[in-house]
């Protein structure tokens, strides 16, 4: 066995991610006048997601693409664990740099399985080998591979394409990934659910990720560092997104982060940071009786939630529903509450939570089964309390925009 | 009535079944007259006409040229063909076949536009985004065209040789005008001698093998083309979890 060559390559081999490093990048496109990005430096450590964001126009998209060199840098240079992307030819660098587009941009004619061996094929693998990383990855994003592996992109809802592509990009275990509004495709509630298992995928795998988006909410939720660019390719603030919220750069960031960004703030805290209130569980068929009885045990709570028979929550059962006795009814559940992951965002959750009759939020966890509830009061008392940010300050969530 | 009698007779005569002009062997010269310029024009149109889609550069001069060669009859063409080339052919030494050659060439132009447009716009049409995706994940051009644009644009590139083909062998009947062989024979001498029953049964048969190109080529294009791309099952469903409530 030889020794690794440079650090790209030195990379792959414990698979974890590498430090991503802009030094006074620029791009010029020929004809224009203002270069697309100006003179870009900045850092992401590795392991850590860099999301870049900012109005269209601002060379959010050519600085990641840059990484790969989709796009030539006009003069700068990025370097990856200290060695510049340029001393590779580029289908080698490529190679190993994980790449989700906004489409997803699966390839139709090919299976699940063959679009996630893609890579793998292009860099000779064994078959044996392919097979089995092809097996692994989609049971990693949580696709059965009995199922998926011989099905095509057509056959696929929008949310189960997206958990291809980001399959098909963690083939070869690159350590960095490359993502273009990669949750552009799908709809507001099945984008949740995809960014939060996104977020506990990322916990297992590490990867150093430049993710573009336009959306402020969305870079607040996934980034570990935001940088904000702003026209003409000019880096406006780069830091964390507490730190951000907290302290707006320049009265751009602080009008494209937007007025709200006390309420914004929010979305630092997640469901799993609140005391979870344990959830009267019953199921179709039991004594109504019973369920009275273990309900009137608990004092701030006036509902039982129904559930099926693998713990998921079908609806609430009301005092109204338990009155009498007999079995209960398992029409009588209504439905209307929201379910959350531990991922959520208190805003995200706190805005389902508002918008329904009984105002609790179900917490599930990635196979849906119930964990507990969060109450809108949980979230109020979260409000009051200081938590610590990720600049190592102390900040009322809460606390409004000075 | 009494006609279509003659023509079931004529093809009931055994004497029509035999011989250098007996129905075997005039398919069979048909086919060759056929399949040469067809696996010619294949061999130059396509890759043209893919590299073309995938560069995107020069792609006005091709469809300039396949239009206007479509915009020329058959007939002109292999008229065309024969005034400039018979006599080159004869003097460098191929008189016997100096016809078939001539038939040939004609054919070879007549099937370039189909093939080659058709392969311009099944690669020239694979969404960028999927170019894009394969460019990203460290294709070279060559494993693009290969392992993306092809198969995706294969539909299309396959029903541009399917017209072509069936072009081409319903043209080569002409090629009996400048005394080539195949089924062009039995309709040309027919009306020269006023076998009406001849002339009958010889447009059935071209009109029969015709019919069998268009079926055989849909045939390859239905086997060749990924069940990705059949546009069935389009409907998007949610498997893993099917029933998965978004909320209670």
């Amino acid at each position: 066995m030889s020794p690794p060559a440079g650090p790209i390559m030195g990379a792959m081999q414990d698979a974890t991610g590498a430090v991503v490093s802009f030094e006074n990048v620029t791009k010029r496109y020929p004809g224009s006048d203002s270069p697309a990005v100006d003179n870009l430096s900045l850092t992401v450590p590795a392991g850590e997601i860099c999301v870049l964001v900012g109005p269209s126009g601002c060379g959010k998209t050519t600085s990641m693409k840059m990484v790969n060199r989709l796009i030539e840098p006009t003069s700068g240079r990025i370097t990856i664990d200290g060695e510049d992307v340029m001393s590779l030819p580029a289908v080698e660098l490529r190679r190993r740099i994980g790449y989700v587009i906004q489409q997803i941009g699966l390839f139709p004619h090919l299976t699940i399985g063959d679009n996630v061996a893609v890579v793998p094929k292009l860099l000779r693998w064994k078959d044996q080998r392919i097979r089995e990383r092809v097996e692994e990855l989609l049971e990693i994003v949580g696709l059965d591979p009995a199922a998926y592996a011989k099905r095509y992109p057509t056959e696929l809802s929008g949310g189960e394409r997206q958990r291809v592509g980001v399959a098909r990009a963690l083939a070869a275990d690159p350590p960095v990934m490359l993502m273009d509004e990669p949750f552009g495709a799908v709809d507001p509630i099945r984008r949740d659910r995809l960014q939060n298992e996104f977020l506990r995928l990322q916990e297992k795998v590490r990867k150093t990720i430049v993710f573009v988006t336009h959306d402020v909410d969305e870079a607040i939720k996934m980034a570990d560092r935001i940088a904000i660019l702003q026209k003409g390719g000019i880096l406006a603030q780069f830091d964390t997104p507490a730190a951000i919220l907290a302290n707006p750069a320049s009265e751009f960031v602080e009008r494209f982060v937007g007025a709200d960004r006390g309420l914004k703030r929010l979305s630092l805290g997640r469901v799993g940071d609140l005391e979870m209130i344990e959830a009267i569980t019953v199921r179709a068929g039991e004594d109504r009786t019973a369920i009275r009885a273990r309900l009137d045990r608990v004092d701030e709570l006036d509902y039982a939630l129904l559930v099926d028979d693998q713990d998921r929550p079908l609806g609430w059962i009301d005092q109204q529903d338990l009155r009498g006795s007999g079995p209960i009814n398992p029409e009588a559940a209504s439905p209307g509450a929201p379910t959350v992951e531990r991922e959520t965002t208190l805003r995200d959750a706190l805005s389902g939570m508002l918008g329904s009759s009984v105002q609790l939020g179900v917490v599930v966890d990635e196979r849906e089964r119930v964990l507990g509830l969060v109450s809108v009061d949980a979230i109020g008392e979260r409000l009051r309390a200081p938590v610590r940010a990720a600049d190592g300050g102390l900040h009322p969530v809460g606390e409004a925009a000075s | 009535m009494e006609f279509f009698g003659e023509v079931a007779a004529w093809f009931a005569d055994p004497a029509n079944w035999n011989g250098p002009d007996g129905i075997p062997a005039r398919i069979g010269e048909h086919l060759v007259l056929s399949i040469v310029p067809l696996a010619a024009a294949v061999a130059v149109a396509l890759p043209v006409g893919a590299w073309i889609g995938h560069t995107g550069r020069f792609s006005n001069l091709v469809i300039n040229i396949a239009n206007v060669g479509r915009a020329i009859p058959s007939l002109a063409i292999l008229a065309l063909a024969a005034m400039l080339l018979q006599r080159t052919i004869v003097d460098i030494g191929l008189r016997d076949s100096a016809s078939e050659i001539v038939t040939m060439i004609a054919l070879f132009f007549l099937a370039i536009p189909p093939i080659l447009t058709n392969a311009y716009v099944g690669i020239n049409e694979v969404d960028d985004q999927i170019v894009e995706a394969g460019r990203g994940m460290g294709m070279r051009d060559l494993e693009i065209l290969r392992r993306v644009e092809i198969p995706v644009g294969l539909p299309v590139i396959l029903v541009g040789v399917r017209t072509a083909a069936v072009q081409v062998v319903a043209t080569a009947t002409l090629g009996a005008v400048v005394a080539t062989g195949g089924l062009g024979r039995y309709i040309i001498d027919g009306i020269a001698q006023r076998r009406f029953d001849e002339v009958f049964a010889g447009a059935l048969i071209v009109a029969a093998l015709s019919i069998a190109t268009e079926l055989g080529f849909s045939f390859i294009e239905r086997r060749a083309t990924s069940p990705g791309l059949r546009g069935r099952d389009t409907a998007p469903r949610e498997l893993a979890q099917a029933g998965r409530p978004g909320g209670i």
